[in-house]
């Protein structure tokens, strides 16, 4: 099936938009052999630097390059103002959730999110009833996976507000461009993103304990060089200018977290953490868990680190939460929520879940707790077979699925052996919370290589392309 | 300020560095002797693995010391831990825990060099191939290095780098003398023959000091000038007294910015007064085996109280 996509460079009905308008201009007086030579250097440029991931799953557990793409999509000034005040707003309202559901939960009372949604959700940590984070601030770094259906339509595809991943290849992304095509930059005024490291470091300070005493000591925590996303990890440990550390690195001492250095330990005031809850605390939460710090659960009630994100903010981004999200933005912004949710069927409510039965072919069907593009169908694009199966799967756990229409995501042209071809893409623009909110102007663009697929996902065949908002 | 666990990292990436470049450079030598040396081939080989420390889990292997069995296991054998592939592969993976500690120049020459390694010793080496392979091996680790030295910062982390470089190349010095120390013994009945000759050379090309030698003493080998040239001349960059020199100095920056000493700086400080005070007659009278056994235990403690010292575990 081919859905009737909306272009974002080449639109069908109305030629070429104002946003691409000098860089065809520019890309029509190249020569396409030059160009092939460009895409070639870009793939060295990355293999050289080892940007790379880890795939899960697969035999030879080794490092993959994710493809990128050298077409740049481009988004006006003008959309980039509509898009980040509406991310403005639900980021605000994430926040507002997180602090009402660990404490009072007067949306629960006031009946607007079901009391066992929250309950019985694996995300909701009972360990963070009435714990209230440094600053008040619970997620501190989100990504907005946002999706365009047409000129004006733009809508929220899921909310990752735990440790969301990619803001390096964002970086790499522009750093490759600016070597590949100087001259294009001098061309075109695009809104620089490389001081995002910077702005994590200020906004990471910013949200210090309120004991830390002169300036606070950063440290971000990866689970470890075999992790499929380390690179980013030691990159923006690097940027930043903190230590980069492991479980096996801290203790918790005399009431701090501490790193063990080369002259003893050392206290950490601020920790941007890169594993998951369940993984934080073994006396908490998994106790077979190598990757955390005994006791850091203890330090951080006493208040006396900040861990970003904080504990808990799961029941955030949850697949089943994500379908109340107009309802949560209203409730705590009173506003309507400005960038809206794709119509999403809850196959835990019977109604539903005889419609996404009964449409099982043209919907594309999430597990609530799934991420990365694992455990979902992709209806038009699955035969009929692994319909039936996966329709066992859902009436075996219907809660455990959320059902959306198969939108026709918009594409943007990529560079194949044929020339430019149109491509599905999404976006994830990064979000800062402290003191304020600060939106980095791009984000990382992911784009279906395979003709037709909407699959965006890096592990199942996806690329990035550099995101360039206009400075207009 | 630096983490534990990346000085472990920084100094064992430069000890298996050093490592990498050891194996082809003992090879090198093996196969030099075995084209000149035909008949004593296979013993030369034999005190080529002895030197790597790898005999015995050759022999579970290999029948036949061969140019092609040893240069397998020495360069390309992924089973073998010291092998230069697999030296490599430890030294990156090193490198990628400790990255943010290195420069983007550093980083990116340790991984070319895997990568390039990677692809040459996929497939065995044609021995018509093997002097290019070892010219490339020698390549790459001059590469690291000259990165290394040409844009890191003289801090701590280079003083943990240096550690691991100088007493992984102590111990290789002091191991290849030591399989061979008999033929640098003074004996009557082997001065001046023709076998000495090419095992002294052999000794000297290990270590590839066979010219600079020359330069030093006169153009005969001595077995007392080969001994003295590697444990004790301050001037050449594999003896035991220069890369003492090295590691006491770098102890001792890391001392004065830490502003405490520990067990590690006095064993190093004693070994290196013991080299300096030490002449080549003094080591040949106590015993020249005896003095070497002694040196490599001492080496592998100054390791083990570097680890301990600096919090590396």
């Amino acid at each position: 099936m081919r859905l009737a996509a909306f272009d974002e460079m080449l639109p069908e009905v109305s030629g070429l938009r104002r946003p691409y308008s000098a860089y065809d201009r520019w890309l029509k007086e190249q020569d396409p052999a030059r160009l092939t030579e460009k895409m070639q250097d870009a793939e060295r440029v990355f293999r050289k630097t080892g940007i790379t991931f880890a795939v899960y799953g697969e035999q030879e557990a080794s490092e993959r390059l994710i493809p990128f793409d050298i077409v740049p999509r481009i988004i006006s000034g003008n959309e980039w103002r509509r898009l980040t005040q509406g991310i403005e707003q639900r980021v605000q309202a994430l926040n507002a959730f997180l602090d009402d559901i660990y404490h009072r939960q007067e949306i629960l009372r006031a009946g607007r999110v079901p009391r066992d949604l929250i309950a019985k959700n694996e995300a909701f940590l009972p360990e963070m009833i009435g714990v209230r984070p440094p600053a008040g601030v619970y997620t501190h770094i989100i990504g907005v996976d946002i999706v365009r259906i047409s000129e004006d339509e733009f809508y929220v595809l899921e909310d990752n507000a735990r440790t969301p991943s990619g803001v390096s290849y964002m970086l790499e992304n522009r750093e490759t461009m600016m070597q590949l095509f100087p001259e294009l930059f001098q061309k075109i005024k695009v809104r620089p993103v490389e001081n995002y490291p910077q702005l994590l470091r200020q906004s990471l300070a910013a949200v210090r304990p309120q004991s830390t005493k002169g300036a606070p000591t950063i440290a971000v925590l990866t689970p470890g060089s075999f992790n499929s996303a380390y690179f980013e990890h030691a990159f923006l440990a690097d940027q930043m200018g903190v230590q980069l550390v492991e479980g096996q690195d801290l203790r918790v001492v005399d009431g701090h977290v501490a790193m063990r250095t080369t002259e003893g330990y050392k206290q950490i005031d601020v920790l941007y953490r890169r594993v998951d809850d369940s993984f934080l605390d073994p006396l908490t939460f998994r106790p077979d868990s190598a990757l955390g710090i005994p006791g850091i659960m203890d330090v951080y009630r006493a208040g006396n680190i900040t861990i970003a994100n904080a504990p808990g903010t799961g029941i955030a981004d949850d697949k089943a939460i994500y379908s109340y999200m107009p309802e949560i933005v209203e409730f705590y912004t009173g506003r309507k929520a400005i960038l809206g949710n794709i119509p999403t069927w809850r196959c835990s409510e019977p109604d539903s879940l005889k419609y996404v039965l009964e449409h099982i072919h043209e919907l594309v069907i999430k597990e609530v707790h799934g991420s990365g593009g694992y455990g979902m169908l992709v209806g038009p694009a699955a035969t009929k077979k692994e319909c039936q199966d996966f329709a066992k799967k859902l009436q075996a756990k219907p809660s455990n699925y959320i059902a959306q229409p198969t939108l026709a995501l918009s594409t943007c042209p990529i560079l194949t052996e044929k020339g430019l071809a149109p491509r599905h893409v999404d976006l994830r623009p990064y979000v800062l919370v402290s003191d304020r909110i600060q939106i980095v102007p791009g984000g990382l663009t992911r784009v279906a290589l395979k003709e037709g697929s909407l699959v965006v996902n890096s592990s199942q065949g996806g690329g990035t392309k550099d995101t360039w908002v206009l400075d207009d | 300020m630096l983490l534990g666990r990346t000085a472990n990292g920084l100094y064992w990436m430069n000890r298996y560095i050093e490592r990498a470049e050891n194996m082809a450079r003992l090879v090198d030598a093996g196969l030099r002797m075995a084209l000149t040396r035909t008949q004593s081939a296979s013993e030369e080989w034999n005190s080529v693995l002895l030197s790597a420390g790898s005999d015995a889990t050759f022999t579970q292997k290999y029948q036949d010391y061969t140019a092609s069995n040893v240069s397998d296991f020495l360069l390309r054998d992924t089973s073998n831990p010291s092998s230069t592939m697999s030296s490599i592969e430890t030294a990156r993976n090193n490198a990628r825990m400790v990255r943010t500690a290195l420069t983007r120049e550093t980083w990116e020459s340790i991984n070319e060099a895997w990568m390039a390694l990677k692809r040459m010793l996929a497939r065995p080496i044609d021995e018509r191939d093997l002097p290019s392979v070892l010219d490339a091996i020698k390549r790459e680790t001059a590469l690291i290095r000259g990165s290394f030295y040409g844009t890191m910062l003289r801090n701590e982390i280079f003083d943990f780098s240096q550690l691991g470089t100088y007493v992984e190349r102590a111990d290789n010095t002091a191991r290849i003398l030591d399989v061979k120390y008999y033929v640098l013994l003074p004996s009557i009945s082997w001065v001046g023959s023709s076998l000495d000759n090419y095992q002294w050379e052999s000794i000297l090309r290990s270590v590839s000091a066979h010219r600079s030698y020359r330069w030093v003493y006169d153009a005969d080998y001595k077995p007392t000038n080969i001994a003295d040239y590697l444990i004790l001349n301050v001037r050449m960059p594999r003896s035991l007294t220069f890369c003492y020199r090295f590691l006491a100095e770098h102890l001792k920056f890391l001392s004065d910015d830490y502003g405490e000493r520990h067990a590690c700086h006095a064993t190093a400080e004693k070994t290196q007064a013991m080299l300096r005070a030490g002449s080549i007659k003094d080591i040949f009278d106590a015993g020249l085996h005896e003095f070497l056994a002694g040196f490599i235990r001492d080496n592998t403690r100054l390791g083990d109280e570097i680890a301990q010292d600096y919090r590396f575990y």
